[in-house]
Order: structure tokens, then sequence, then C-alpha cells
């Protein structure tokens, strides 16, 4: 073997492994800006695109307005409004609970084979499609709520509506909860619990003066993620709230949220002048609340993070 | 109530809560299966059939035009999202970035992947109608990708982190590339990034929102990229609340179909994720 | 400095900067000669892993080191240089502590380093990888099962193919940080016979905590403490009789207790501080 023929083919291999070093790291580092760009394209973008309505009706007016009628040039978003509090504030109150508890039995009380599988299928019922448990929202939980349970509480109510959406958006966020918060639990060294059990603390009373705080900032992102599911979700409650323009006055009517109002007027009201633009910039304000809520969730996770640490 | 009862009560409780879920998953899954199934005792050709000409209306053929639309939107965007992921996910490690920088690109991920799906569906239409295109099936496309990206960067970032740092020492060691290097990291990290790669693409297959006004509703066979296409999900969607029965079935046919398609996926993450830990650092033997 | 110096250090200082610089090297000058296995010697967090990282400027994955000084692989700088990193550290192999299989085949993970360099043929490739293997003695022990994870085989087993691997690439030294401390006795004593038989043809530069292990196996001995080198000379008379305060005091509290059974928190404390991510 010819040494210096070698070296030089080596070194014309050398050079090649180089330049795709170079190469590569300039494809990476736009890899790595191109979450940046694409953030900030989506926030120009819809900036730009929901200022014609700004400039024509003040957003305080807009916000406030229970009038939505693009076709006269009204444009309130206060029902769309209510009716996301509404879903949000039910779905969470029902989710949050079961949600919860459901983690604490399987990350204290399940063990071996139990554990795994149950883990197993809350991972699965994480993975179904929305438009999956709207479906099944539609055939069960709509004469579910129309035929019993608004009677048995003296409501009337067609079927669709804020509760039959809870109920349904309460279901879909749970399992999201529930591994999160299982996640931070067993994260939690045993040594916590020993040493709660230890001074003749009860299992339960370790697991809710000691374990829920240690795992408070980790059940706390848990349930913001939840949050944030429920109040982006659109499918679900486009195909179950059963679609009014009016505020709702009870939890059975019917209503609408910020996202069901796009879905709806989207395709049909393209052709009024300002809608696309308004519903843009209903767009906008969902994509800045979740960002809001991300960064105070950032803020508070640090101050439980301090005052409950191990 | 004294402390022993409370502790009964409460591991009651939350053994209830978990039996409550368990109880969900099964009537949704049971559902789901049952209705479906029934369609597809009378009629097992309809996920294969071409829809007929007043489709919408007497649900006339079946819905094979949006069995292959979801194939080609969610396919294509599963490839391009997860070849961006991985690269962002690479350039987040220590060897291309500075702490500072992969923390405020990783702030910027977490905003992206909270952001509901339906702000990504009027962001791609705003792009659309900028252009003056027409809504197709590659802004679909688009869509599903920008969707998946975040969920997919999250997974392989997580995946490339926990990958043993002695692999990139010995990688170094022989002389390799920091490129070279990170294809080995990769390698090392595989079971956790296809994992990502398939949760990327079952949320993708799922998702409703994101392509309800970006694909465009089609119901006829998709044609090429710039035609018009629809999805099982947009399908189902439309579908569920027919007042023509036979329309009504094939919502439930399709809900079948994306189930089974979706559990599938799922479980086939796990087998793979299994095989290729084999090949992981250290994986038998620590 | 004599003729037959593989590599040298001139002058080196290593800082690790962060909320506390640390100096982990503080203007080390010493040699290491040609076909001679040097072991590297000293208490806890004294600079070892750093002195011999700094040897191919591995510790340059630390995004936090700051270097000073030059090294001399022969005659040629490299920190000081054109030459690109990766065929620096070809010239100058690694073998780290924690056996650690690259995600590869046994077979490719021979292989790896020979591809990435040099083009070969598949009937190259496998005259390479038999060589290597046979030359740290596992070829008997997998040549049924070369596609077999590398992950697959035991710790022992596993660190004897990261020899073989850094071999492959034919460096022209080789370090080994603490190759034995994370092996149970048996395989500890396999790898120790194969860098024995390696001695006389490769210039070695290892790390060890075992003043034992030293004795047995190294030429030359280098003892560093906080980061200064306190003395280098060959084993005989280093242990023998060693010229400085400090290096008696050292050889005579380890020969006190049975230094083989200590611990290998070393891993823990040596490394460098990282900010952590």
């Amino acid at each position: 073997m010819g040494t210096t023929e070698t070296r030089s083919e080596n070194s014309s291999r050398l050079d090649r492994r180089l330049l795709l070093e170079r190469l590569s790291s300039y494809w990476l580092v736009g890899a790595g800006l191109f979450a940046v760009a694409l953030f900030g394209l989506i926030v120009l973008t819809l900036v730009q695109r929901s200022l014609p309505v700004v400039a024509e009706h003040s957003l305080l007016e807009m916000v406030t307005s229970a009038n939505w009628d693009p076709a006269a040039d009204e444009f309130g978003f206060l029902p769309a409004i209510v009716g996301t509090i509404y879903v949000t504030a039910l779905s969470m109150a029902m989710g949050t609970p079961i949600a919860l508890l459901a983690a604490i039995y399987i990350a204290e009380y399940a063990e071996g084979r139990t554990k795994v599988l149950i883990s197993s299928f809350i991972d699965l019922l994480a993975a179904i499609p929305s438009v999956i448990f709207g479906l099944v929202g539609l055939i069960v939980v709509v004469p579910f709520v129309g035929d019993y349970l608004a009677p048995a509480v003296g409501a009337h109510s067609i079927g669709l509506g804020i509760v039959t959406v809870s109920l349904v958006m309460a279901i879909i966020v749970t399992p999201f909860m529930i591994s999160l918060s299982v996640e931070s639990l067993e994260a939690l060294p045993d040594e916590l619990r020993e040493s709660s059990l230890g001074v003749g603390a009860t299992k339960w009373e370790t697991i809710r003066t000691v374990l829920l705080r240690a795992a408070g900032p980790g059940i706390f992102s848990a349930i913001l993620l939840g949050f944030g599911r429920v109040f982006g979700a659109t499918i679900v409650p486009a195909m179950l709230i059963g679609g009014q323009t009016a505020i709702p006055e009870s939890p059975f009517d019917a209503g609408q949220t910020l996202p069901t109002l796009i879905v709806n007027d989207f395709g049909e009201l393209m052709s009024i002048p300002l809608t696309q633009s308004a519903l843009i910039l209903v767009g906008l304000m969902l994509l800045v609340i979740v960002w809001l809520f991300n960064f105070g969730a950032m803020l508070v996770r640090r101050r439980l993070q301090r005052r409950w640490q191990y | 109530m004294d402390r022993y009862t409370e502790q009964r009560l409460f591991g009651l409780l939350a053994r209830a809560s978990a039996a409550l879920v368990l109880a969900v998953l099964a009537l949704v899954v049971g559902v789901t299966l049952y209705r479906g199934g029934r369609v597809f005792v009378t009629d097992p050709a309809v996920a294969l059939t071409p829809p007929g000409s007043r489709y919408m209306l007497d649900g006339g053929g079946g819905f094979f035009h949006a069995v292959l639309g979801s194939i080609y939107i969610v396919v294509p965007a599963t490839v391009v999202a997860s070849i961006l992921a991985i690269s962002t996910a690479i350039y987040l490690q220590s060897d291309y970035s500075s702490e500072r920088t992969s923390d405020v690109i990783n702030m910027f991920l977490n905003v992206l992947w909270g952001t509901p799906p339906i702000v990504y569906g009027v962001f791609v239409l705003t792009l659309i109608i900028a252009a003056g295109a027409q809504t197709s099936l590659i802004f679909g496309t688009v869509a599903i990708a920008i969707f998946q990206y975040p969920i997919m960067t999250r997974y392989a970032d997580e995946a490339l982190r926990s990958a043993p740092d002695t692999v990139r020492e010995a990688s170094y060691g022989l002389g390799a590339t920091r490129f070279e290097t990170a294809r080995m990291t990769v390698r090392a990290a595989l079971p956790g990034v296809i994992a990502g790669i398939i949760m990327g693409f079952a949320r993708g297959i799922g998702d409703a929102a994101t392509v309800l006004f970006t694909a465009g509703r089609s119901t006829q066979m998709p044609g090429g990229p710039f035609d018009s296409a629809t999805t099982l999900p947009i399908l189902i969607f439309e579908q569920a609340s027919s007042f023509n029965a036979e329309v009504r079935s094939h919502a439930y046919a399709a809900s079948f179909v994306l189930i089974v398609a979706v559990l599938g996926l799922i479980l086939v993450s796990k087998l793979l994720a299994g095989r290729f830990a084999r090949f992981a650092p250290g994986g038998r033997h620590s | 400095m004599t003729d037959d110096t593989a590599i040298r250090t001139d002058d080196l200082e290593v800082t690790y900067t962060g909320n506390r610089d640390v100096t982990a090297l503080d203007g080390v000058s010493v040699a290491f000669d040609e076909n001679k296995l040097t072991a590297i010697i000293g208490p806890s967090g004294c600079g070892k892993s750093t002195l011999l990282k700094s040897l191919n400027r591995l510790h340059e994955i630390q995004p936090n080191a700051e270097i000073d000084g030059e090294v001399y692989l022969g005659d040629e700088a490299i920190y000081d240089t054109d030459e690109p990193l990766p065929e620096i550290r070809r010239r100058v192999g690694y073998v780290p502590q924690t056996p650690t299989a690259l995600p590869l085949s046994i077979y490719n993970n021979v292989a790896y380093g020979a591809k990435i360099h040099g083009d070969y043929s598949r009937a190259e490739l496998d005259d390479l990888v038999e060589r290597y293997l046979r030359k740290v003695n596992l070829w008997d022990e997998v040549k049924d099962r070369l596609e077999d994870p590398g992950a697959e085989l035991s710790t022992g087993q596993i660190q004897r193919l990261c020899l073989a691997r850094s071999l492959a690439v034919e460096p022209e030294v080789l370090l080994c940080d603490e190759v034995t401390s994370a092996l149970d006795p048996i395989s500890a004593e396999q790898v120790e016979e194969t860098l024995e038989n390696l001695k006389e043809e490769y210039t070695i530069v290892m790390v060890t905590h075992s003043m034992d292990q030293a004795k047995r196996l190294a030429d030359d001995v280098i003892f560093l403490y906080l980061g200064e080198l306190v003395e280098a000379s060959d084993t005989r008379s280093f242990f023998e009789n060693p010229q400085h305060e400090r290096t008696r005091e050292f050889v005579k509290g380890h020969t006190a207790v049975d230094y083989d059974d200590e611990p290998s928190e070393e891993a823990a404390t040596d490394e460098p501080p990282v900010a952590s991510r």
C-alpha cells in the first residue's frame, strides 16, 4: 500500500467530511432558528391581518359587545368569550379532581402489572383523536344530557350545549393531566415518603401534605396543560355546543366559544368585509392568551418550586 | 372524620377515579368499534370505494377519498416535520448552541407546543389568501407539518438529552466530526426519536382543526397537490351530525378506521422502540 | 525532552469558567515517551482527566473550558495549527472511562472509525475488524456474533471493544481514562492484560486511581497535585525513591490502605463543573 497515495486520498476525504460538517452546521443553525422564525411569522401575519378590524372598532368595544352580526358590521366577541370561560371552567372543575385522584392511584397505590397496564391505557386514551370523542359525544353524551341530566336538575336542554361540551372536554384532558402528574409524583425520592410515614403519618396524609406539595410544580404544569387544551379546543365544541349567538343564560344552553366562532363563520362570511379580519383577530387572541398563560405559569412554577422545595 | 376513615375514603376515591377513566376509555373505544363495525358488516368495502356524485346528500359510494387524502397529506407532512424536528433538536444540544440560545428557542417551542391547532389553520389560511391561492392538499400538508413540528421536536430533544454523554466522548475520541457525532447520538437515542415521530404522525392524522379550512373539504378523489382534498377527521366532523343515516354511518365507519390506525401506530411505536433498544448503549446492562 | 518523546505539553493551563472559575491545570509541562505506558496519578480533582483530555482537545466539548499553552504531537502543535480537529483526534485516540458501545453492531463498532476516516473495501474492513479484535483478545469471544449489538456484550467485553475501536483508526497515541474503574476485578484483569500487550507497540497514556495498577502496568508515572505537576519519572524510581515530599506522602498514604477497593467516586468528583442544562 503506497503510503503517500493513501495519505492524499485520505486528505481529500477529510476535506469532504469537513465540508459536510460546515454545510450541516448551517442547516442545523437554520433549523434551530426555524422555531423562532415560525412563531414570529405567525404573530406578524395574524397581527397584520387583524389590523383592519381593529382600525374600525376598538378592541374594548368588540370584547364587551354581545352583538355578533358581521352583515351589519357588528363584531361582538362577548358571547364567545363567555362560552369559552364557561366551557373551560366546567371541564377543568370536573376533570382536575378526577385526574389528580387517578394519578395518585397510579403513582402511589397501583403496583406491578396493574400499574403498567393502566398507564398504557391512559396513554391510549390520550392518543385518540378529539373528533372521535366528538362523535361518541353525539351518540352517547347528547342523549344523556338531553334526556336524563337536564330533566333531573330541572333544566331544559336539547342535548347540545355547554354542559355537553364540558363533559366531553373533561374526558379529553384527563389523560394528559394524569400522565404528567404521575411523572412528577414518581420523580419524588422515596426518602420523602419514608420520612413522613416514619413520623406516623398515614399514607393519605403523606400524599396530601408532603407528596402533592413536593410534586406541586409538576402537577401545576399538568393542570395548565389541560387548561390550554380545553381553551383552544375546536372540533368538540364545534360538534356539540349547538351554535347560538346570544350570551348563554344557563350551562344547559347552547352557545359558542372563540374557536367555534372561527369554524362556523370562516367559510361562509368571507365575502363580507372585515369578517375575515375579525376572525383572524380571534386566532390572535387565542395565541396571545396561551402565550400569557405560559409566561404566568413559568412565574408561578418558580414560586412554587421555592416555596415547596425539599 | 378521623384520620383512618379519611385515609380509607381517599384511597377508595383514587381507585374509583382510575376505574372511571378506564371505563370511559372502554366506552369510547367500544362505541366507536361497535358502531363502525356494524357499517363494515353491511358494506365491507366502504373505506375503499370512491364517493358518489351526490356524496354529501345521499352518502352514495364510500369514503376512499378521505382515506387517501389523509395519507397524502399526513405522510409528507410527517416526513418534513420530522426532518426539521430532529435538526432543531440536534441544534438544541450543547455541541451546537449555548445554554442561553437553547433556552430561548425552547421558550418559543413551548409556546408553539401549547398553541391551539385552530390557530395554525387560521395562519395557513391567511397565507393562502395572501398568496391568492386555493385551499388544497399541499396547504393541508403545510398546516399539519407546522402542527407536528413542536410535538416531534420535544420528543426528539428529550431523547437526545437522555442519550449517554459517553457516546459523544467516544465518537469524538475517534476523530469524528461534530456532525458525525450528532448522527451517532441520534442513533443512540433512536427509540425515543422514533416514538416521537410516530406520536407526531398519530396526532397529525387525527387532527381536524388544522386542515378544516386549508385542505379544501373535497368530496372527490384527491387529484394533484394543488387540488382540494379531505381527510378522515374532516369527514367525521362534517358527517357526524348529518340528518341522513347513510351519510352518518360513514362517519362511524371512518372513526373505526381512524381509531384502529391510531391505536395500531402506538402499538407499532412501542414494538419498534423495543427493537431499537437492543442497540442502545448500556441498554441491557445498566 | 528526549528524541523518543511522542507527545508533550508545554505550560498547559486549563480553566473551567462558571460562577466560580476552576483552574484544573496550572502550567503543566510534561513529556510522554514513545511506546511506553505512562500512568497519571494523583488525588481526586487534581486535573488527571483534564490533562488526558487536553492531549486530544476532547475537553473542548465542555463549552466552558479555556486553555492556554500548547501540546506538541511529535513536533507539531495541536492547538495552534491548521490541522482539522477530527484528524488530531484520530491521531490521538481516546478510550472513555465508562465502557460505551456505540449504538451499532459489534462489527461496526470496530469499523466505525475506520469507515469515517478512509475508504475501505468490505474485505479490508473484515480484515481490520478481525485484526483489532484479536489484538484486544476479544475475537474468540465474539467471532460468531459480530452482527449483534455491541451493547449486548458484558461491560468488560465492551471496554475491550472500545480499545479495539480506538486502535482501528491507527492512532499514534492512545489515551485511557481509568479504563478499569467501572469493571469487576476479573474483567479489569483482562483489560490490564490487553494493555500490557499493547504497550509494546503503542504510546499509551493512562489515568488511574489505583497505585497498584500504576505499579503493575506503567513504565513511567506522572503525579499531579491540585493542577500542578509534582513529579514525573520512571515507575521504579517513582515508587522506590520519590524526589518530593508530597509524592512520598501520597505513595505512603496509599500503600497503607488497600486502594484497589477504593470506590470510584472519583468519576463524580473529578468531573469539571458543568453548567446544568
